[in-house]
Parts: C-alpha cells; structure tokens; sequence
C-alpha cells in the first residue's frame, strides 16, 4: 500500500513528466533487490573472494573434490529421477483425468488433492514415509506379515537414492498434475478429430500432433521439477538427518557449523546450487525457443 | 482400452499417495502396545511448545500474507495500468525464488544482515523475525503475484480507474475500494497457499534460529518414534484446510459471478 500511498506526487506530476509513473513500482523492486537479488549476489560474488577479500578461482576449484562432487552428483540424479518419473506419472494420472474418460466428478477432487498433496512437503511428509515405509512402517510390515517380502532384507532404505526418490514424488506428481492441467485443456478436440479422420491411430495422434504441442509445456514442467528437488532440505533432512550427504544438506550443515572448515567454500557450493539450478531453466529456455519457432 | 488404462493410471496414483496417509494415521494410533489409542496426539498437544511454536508460524504466517498483499497489490495494479512494458522484468523475478533455492537465500539473509552489517537485522530477535518474514514474503512471491495478476486480469483496470478518478478517489481509495475487493478471491487464494507454505517451512526458520514449527517437528522428529506421525497427520489437515478454503472462495466467486 506505501506505494501508492505515495503516489499521489507522481500522479500529479505525470501530466508533466510522465517518468515518474516508476515511482510507483521502486517498493517491489526495493524489496526484490534487498532480499532476493542482493543476498544472492552477494553469494555469488563471495564465491570468487579469498577471506582477505581478493578475487580468486580457488573456492570454486575446491568443489572438485570426490566428496563435494558425490554429492553434487547424487542430488542431480535424484532431481533427475523425481523430475522425470513426476513429469511421467504426472502426466499419465493428468491424462486419465482429463482426457481418459474417468467421470467427470473425479477431477475437482484431484485437483484439490494435488494442491494439498503438492505443498505437504518437507518434515511431516518425512514422517509419513518413516511411519509407512521405515523398517516398522505400515507398508513394511504388511508385506512382511501378508507375503512374506522382506523389503529391507532386499536391500531397499528409505535412507538411499530409490528411497529419496520415492519420497520426492509425493510432491513432484501432484504439482506436475497441476501445472500440466491447463495445457492438455488446451489440446483441441477438433485436432484429435481431425487426426482421426486422416486416419492416424490413438498413438500417431500422440506422437505427431500432441506431444509436440506439449513438448514446450513438457519441458517447463521438468525444468521446474528438477529445481524444486534439487533446493529441498526439510524433506531430506528431517528424513536421514546428515547421513546421506546430498548438496542442500551439506550447505545447511556448512552454514549451521563450518563442517568443511572452510567458509569460502560454502559460498562457492552455494553458488555451485544457483548454476545447477539456472543450467536447468536456461535449457528450459532455450528449448521452448526453439520449439516455438518450430511450431509456427 | 483407453478407459481401462485410465483407471488402472488413476488407481496406481491412488494408492501411492493414500498408502502413505493410511500408514501415518494407523502409525499414529500405535502408540500403546496391543491397541490403538490417541496416546500420540495426547502427549503432542499437552507439549507447551507445540502450542507456541504452531502459534509463532501462524502469526509469521499472517504477517508474511498482510504485507505480501501490500507489497502484490500495488505493484501488480500499477504495472498493469501504467507500466505494461515492464511487465516481463517484474514476472520474471516473480519467478526467480523458484530458481534459487531457499536455503541458498537464506545464507545470503545471514552474511548480509549480520551484527556488523548496515542493517543487523540478526541482531535482535525481532529484527530476526523481520527478517524471516522479508524471507516468506520472498517464498511466496511467485504464487501471490501470480494469484494477483490472474485476478486483475479479470477486470477492466483502465476502466475502473478512471471511473473512479473522475469521480475523485484518490490512489488510496482506488486501491483499497476498488482493486483490493475486486481481486479478493485471487488475494484469498494466494494468501491460504501461503499460509500453506509458511505454517511448515524448515530451512529459513532452522537456519535464522527462530522457534517456528517446522524446526520444532523436525526436532521432535529426530528424538521421538510416534509423535511425529501425530504431527505428520495434524500438519496435513492444515495443509488441507488452507487447499479446502482455497476451493471454496474460488467456488464462492464462480457462484456470484454466474448470479450476474
């Protein structure tokens, strides 16, 4: 409200000199800057500063040591398998509710869950996985009373790359059903029809004419996926604690305690998170480019 | 055939998301050997801090949405009505903090705003609070400035505006009088999704120090075996009664607008 309780001055004087009218969006962006921009920034350039405050590459270089790079390395295959299955699964249930001819009255219900279901991430979505799939867990015990499986015995932890993986679809699938709603609204009926009156089968309909137009939604939707995996920290942590050592984990150990005894190289794995990250959506980018100009 | 697949699609998801509900509601039950009781709720809710720290994260939760709704509104109204060309720019910070991480701003926040800083926010426990509610405000951004933008686009703003101007109303007025009741459903919607997202945030409470409920859940979760669960189910009616009331002022809007 202080901006345009402001801005009666402005107003006035826009008759006259009409570049004042930004006046009216300096709060945000003073807002914006303070705490997003500048704390960011400041990451990013104390990733390329020595303690003594002179520039140098030797932060960054220190991220390429086996433990750093292993956990660099799990976090991005387990944002890349929840982004994906998400992406996979998301879609399937998205199809079969919107356009596999499941009664109608189903979807708000769905759509409501994965809203819900979407935002319970973090620390009480860990304790209902521990309370379900932990070694006394619901599930866990089911099968080892009613089919005689075994599960841990079998190797599978809650605690591991599959068990994460699990865990992080319960967020990924609902948003991705949410986020990719709109655009199979989008997908024209006349299109299938006219498909089908070519003579194409269900499955060319999908392959030439319907991917293709989701592809840059698709793409968006995976880009996003992938972030909001690779920045989790309750979840994981509330899960395995700092046992299995994945990148936001070792930046929250780092920032609570200087577990790398380094604090410049907390900066620079902080700052190694933002590029992993913009890759992500800067491919994102690129490829709904080029795919628009392909579609028109 | 394709209804069929349908089905077996929609049952698989089906019991991936309620097996897990199923398991920490029955987990939660368990606390007293060879019954099941509420044992588990009891012992959570007689824990004075879980009082305190769920009323802290509702009171965060509050002040992020009042002053998200302050800093949207306006911004959003006045981007729209005089600044059209730089829309692109305000959307795409909008979008930024799903980009960065949270736990990335949040160590920005610590280094920036320490004690020996321009402006120690750290120092003191309200400047904390302060701080970390800047940090919501932050988190929320995307879905309360998207929530808001949809909104205004619903209305003639141009219209309305000179409307009211030439009636006399002052910016104030337009805002408050006009706008604000206009786009309260998109407002609402925005501000229980952040109350949603507020009321179990971890990381920026964990790491600014401040006794909110995520870290308290977290904490209670790494000493105790079936409060947690307890917490799981209660932490997810509250997600659901912010989605609940989400649906229903949407509903509530196409009701009164069907009426017209």
């Amino acid at each position: 409200m202080t901006a345009i309780a402001e801005s009666p001055a402005p107003r006035v004087r826009a008759a006259r000199r009409p570049s004042l009218v930004w006046l009216g969006v300096v709060p945000f962006l003073a807002f914006a800057f303070l705490f997003l921009l500048w704390p960011t920034l400041y990451i990013v350039v104390a990733a390329f500063r020595t303690p003594q405050g002179d520039w140098t590459l030797a932060n960054v270089l220190g991220l390429f040591q086996k433990s750093i790079l292993d956990a660099y390395w799990i976090s991005i295959r387990i944002s890349l398998a929840s982004a994906a299955l998400g992406c996979l699964i998301g879609l399937l249930v998205a199809w079969a509710v919107v356009l596999g001819g499941l009664p109608a009255w189903l979807r708000g219900p769905v759509m409501t869950f994965s809203g819900v279901a979407s935002n319970f991430a973090g620390v009480p979505l860990a304790f209902a996985f521990l309370a379900t799939l932990g070694r006394v867990g619901l599930v866990t015990i089911l099968l080892r009373d009613w089919f005689g499986i075994n599960i841990y015995a079998m190797g599978f932890n809650i605690l591991s790359f599959w068990g994460l993986t699990l865990v992080y679809l319960f967020f990924q699938i609902p948003l991705m059903i949410l986020i990719i709603t709109p655009a199979l609204d989008g997908l024209k009926r006349e299109w299938r029809e006219a498909a089908a009156i070519l003579g194409a089968s269900g499955a060319q309909y999908w392959r030439l004419v319907a991917l293709p137009i989701l592809f840059p939604s698709l793409l968006g939707c995976f880009a996003l996926l992938f972030a909001n995996s690779f920045g989790a920290v309750a979840t994981a942590f509330a899960l395995t604690g700092s046992s299995l050592s994945i990148v936001p984990i070792l930046l929250f150990a780092q920032i609570r305690g200087d577990v790398l005894n380094d604090p410049h190289l907390g900066y620079a794995l902080a700052f190694g998170m933002i590029v992993v990250t913009a890759l992500a959506n800067g491919l994102y980018v690129w490829l709904r480019l080029r795919a628009e100009r392909w579609l028109k | 055939m394709t209804r069929a697949f349908a089905w077996i699609a929609f049952a698989l998801g089906a019991i991936y998301f309620f097996l897990p509900l199923i398991g920490t509601v029955e987990f939660s039950l368990r606390m007293l050997r060879g019954q099941y009781s509420f044992e588990a709720y009891r012992r959570v809710l007689a824990d004075p801090r879980f009082l305190d720290t769920l009323g802290y994260s509702v009171a965060m939760a509050v002040a992020t949405i009042v002053f998200g709704v302050l800093l949207v509104v306006p911004t959003a109204f006045w981007v729209r009505l005089k600044m059209p060309r730089i829309r692109p720019l305000i959307e795409f910070i909008t979008l930024l903090p799903l980009v960065i991480p949270a736990i990335v701003i949040v160590f920005g926040y610590i280094r920036l705003f320490n004690t020996s800083s321009i402006l120690p926010l750290t120092g003191s426990a309200m400047g904390t609070n302060v701080l970390l509610m800047f940090g919501y405000a932050t988190l929320a951004l995307p879905y309360m400035y998207r929530a808001v933008d949809t909104g205004l686009r619903a209305i003639d703003v141009r219209t309305l505006t000179e409307a009211a101007q030439s009636l006399g109303a002052g910016w104030v007025t337009i805002l408050a009088r006009l706008i604000l009741p206009n786009v309260l459903v998109a407002v609402l919607s925005g501000a229980f999704l952040t109350f949603a997202i507020v009321i179990g945030e971890f990381t920026m409470a964990a790491l600014l120090n401040r006794p909110a409920f995520g870290p308290y859940m977290q904490l209670l979760g790494a000493n105790r075996a079936y409060e947690p669960a307890a917490l799981a189910v209660i932490a997810f009616a509250i997600t659901w009664a912010c989605m609940g009331l989400m649906q229903l002022v949407t509903r509530f809007q196409k009701h009164t607008r069907a009426q017209r």
